[in-house]
């Protein structure tokens, strides 16, 4: 009996939980008295909940904590609702884009107050490198007609240096018996760039001395062109999906997207070396303002039987290339398989590769001063990475789920061809990057 | 080893063969693509299941996205460290990460 009070103890505090989120979620929506009526017709109708808490974290570079929650509702004719609240916070240090010396260098910070100095033989980091973020995200999901689901939805993003508003469409339609849907959705998003700092003039020389002398001021101000700065994205997607049978489901996306705007790291330099490689200078990069992406995306998912454990096997492989000059192959595998009767383990392993933009270059030598666009960040030049690891996930009493999810992810920038000048023997131009991705999650 | 000899003599052709080529092959490789799209999607009505068949399909792991929240997490993470994003769902902005 005692058993039986303390377990149905739990579950009234659990639901009481549930009950308050559902109530605060309301609440903020203003749907509070319109979904009571429903929220009471049927226990279907109850607010579904996933959250998460990850720590990303590289070795000696950033570190990234998130937390999620999602809210899902399902109301009487299919219509769904689905909310999301993330948050946040990075600290740490970020390549600058400076190439490795066999001597010291110091920088100026973005923010123009203060140097660091980062030791001979190291990768030049800036350790300034902080934000917290908020993010909400709402999607309203339909019925249109017999076969035709429409949805649409709004993304808020808030940093201290910037903002990004965004809305998307969509629309699906299934035939052969809801075998197979098309869909097709357009996205929109409007960024606000307000960088410490901020905008620095391309091309233009880091200001490096004593910034507390009369004059610094006035010389850094020679080195911005404004505080802020915009960017617009839209998304074009196309997708198909189909059933093949009873085990297998199978998706084909193309995307199409147009970036317009300041698409310069306002935060990265270039070195510019001598002929012995010793670096003379740091400019501030510069990229084009605009840049159109395109990809394919194809998955297949197969539950295999009992002789393989009744594993679901999830594969994708996209293409992605560019207008500057950028092409990416990534192939993500997982797979699901399941131990006794609630528990699951899933292996993961994605690889990915990349060539380099048309721009990039790792640093500059003096006598080929640069005219156009540059960027040193290793982020589009030359690389492979891959990501390993393992989620364990169990249901719980009453179908809540809890699941935890640790991978190592690991960046490799190769050389796309470049001949380093002497003085970069022996430094690493192309450090590896290492991080640890933990997660946990609750589903109730 | 004998085999290889061929193909290393088409390889050191002069380049205006070798364009030639791969005009070629770019075109049979649109074709090829073109009839296997046609193909796949004229198939589509003969695949499938009927609507009782879909007690596999219908479990959370046979969704498309199983997993929401650790979808949206990597995203996050590869859009901020990678030159690729989206292709699965939208690519767009969100964030000053990149």
């Amino acid at each position: 009996m005692n058993k039986l009070n303390k377990t149905s103890k739990k579950t009234n505090k659990k639901s009481n939980i549930k009950a308050a989120l559902s109530l605060a979620t309301s609440a903020l929506l203003g749907t509070g008295v319109l979904s009571a009526g429903v929220a009471q017709a049927t226990e279907a109708d109850e607010w579904q909940f996933d959250s998460a808490f990850l720590i990303y974290s590289e070795v000696d570079r950033v570190s990234a904590t998130e937390a999620i929650i999602a809210g899902t509702k399902t109301f009487a004719n299919d219509e769904i609702l689905s909310l999301k609240l993330t948050i946040d916070a990075l600290t740490g240090a970020s390549a600058n884009g400076a190439v490795a010396q066999p001597n010291a260098q110091t920088f100026t910070r973005p923010s123009g107050n203060g140097q660091y100095v980062t030791p001979a033989g190291e990768t030049p980091l800036d350790d300034t490198f902080h934000d917290t973020r908020v993010q909400l995200n709402a999607q309203w999901t339909q019925p249109l007609a017999d076969n035709i689901t429409g949805s649409v939805g709004g993304h808020f993003s808030k940093e201290y240096d910037y903002l990004s508003l965004g809305v998307n469409g969509n629309l699906a339609y299934d035939f052969n018996k809801k075998n197979t849907t098309v869909s097709m959705g357009l996205s929109y998003f409007q960024d606000t760039f307000t960088p410490e700092g901020g905008i620095p003039k391309p091309h233009s020389s880091m200001l490096v001395g004593d910034s507390s002398s009369p004059e610094w001021d006035a010389e850094f101000a020679k080195t911005r062109i404004g505080d802020s700065d915009d960017k617009s994205t839209a998304d074009i997607l196309v997708g198909i999906t189909q059933v093949i049978n009873r085990r297998m489901i199978t998706a084909f996306n193309y995307s199409y997207s147009m970036v317009d705007g300041y698409l310069t790291d306002p935060f990265k330099v270039v070195s510019v070396l001598n002929n012995e490689g010793l670096a003379q200078d740091y400019i501030y990069e510069s990229r084009p303002d605009s840049r159109v992406k395109q990809s394919t995306f194809m998955q297949a998912k197969y539950n295999f039987d009992d002789s393989l454990l009744n594993t679901v096997a999830d594969v994708s492989y996209r293409y992605m290339w560019d207008d500057w000059g950028i092409n990416s192959h990534t192939i993500d595998t997982r797979f699901t398989i399941p131990v006794g009767a609630t528990s699951y383990i899933e292996p993961h392993i994605r690889f990915y590769q990349q060539s380099e933009a048309d721009f990039y270059q790792p640093y500059i030598i003096d006598d080929q001063a640069p005219i156009g666009f540059v960027s040193a960040d290793y982020r589009i030049g030359e690389m492979t990475a891959i990501t390993i690891g393992a989620k364990y996930g169990v249901v719980l009493n009453g179908g809540n789920e809890l699941s935890f999810r640790l991978e190592y992810y690991r960046q490799t920038p190769t050389n796309a061809g470049f001949t380093d000048p002497n003085a970069l023997n022996g430094q690493d131009i192309y450090p590896v990057v290492e991080a640890i991705i933990a997660q946990v999650s609750y589903s109730f | 080893m004998k085999a290889n000899k061929p193909v290393f003599k088409t390889l050191s052709q002069p380049n205006t063969s070798k364009v030639h080529i791969s005009k070629v092959n770019a075109s049979k490789i649109k074709l090829a693509l073109l009839t296997a799209v046609t193909v796949s999607l004229s198939a589509c009505s003969s695949l499938g299941v009927e609507p009782w068949e879909r007690d596999l399909l219908a479990k959370k792991e046979m969704a498309l996205t199983s997993s929401p929240v650790d979808a949206a997490l990597d995203d996050h993470i590869y859009f901020s460290k990678e030159a690729s994003s989206g292709g699965k769902s939208f690519g767009g902005g969100g964030c000053g990460c990149n």
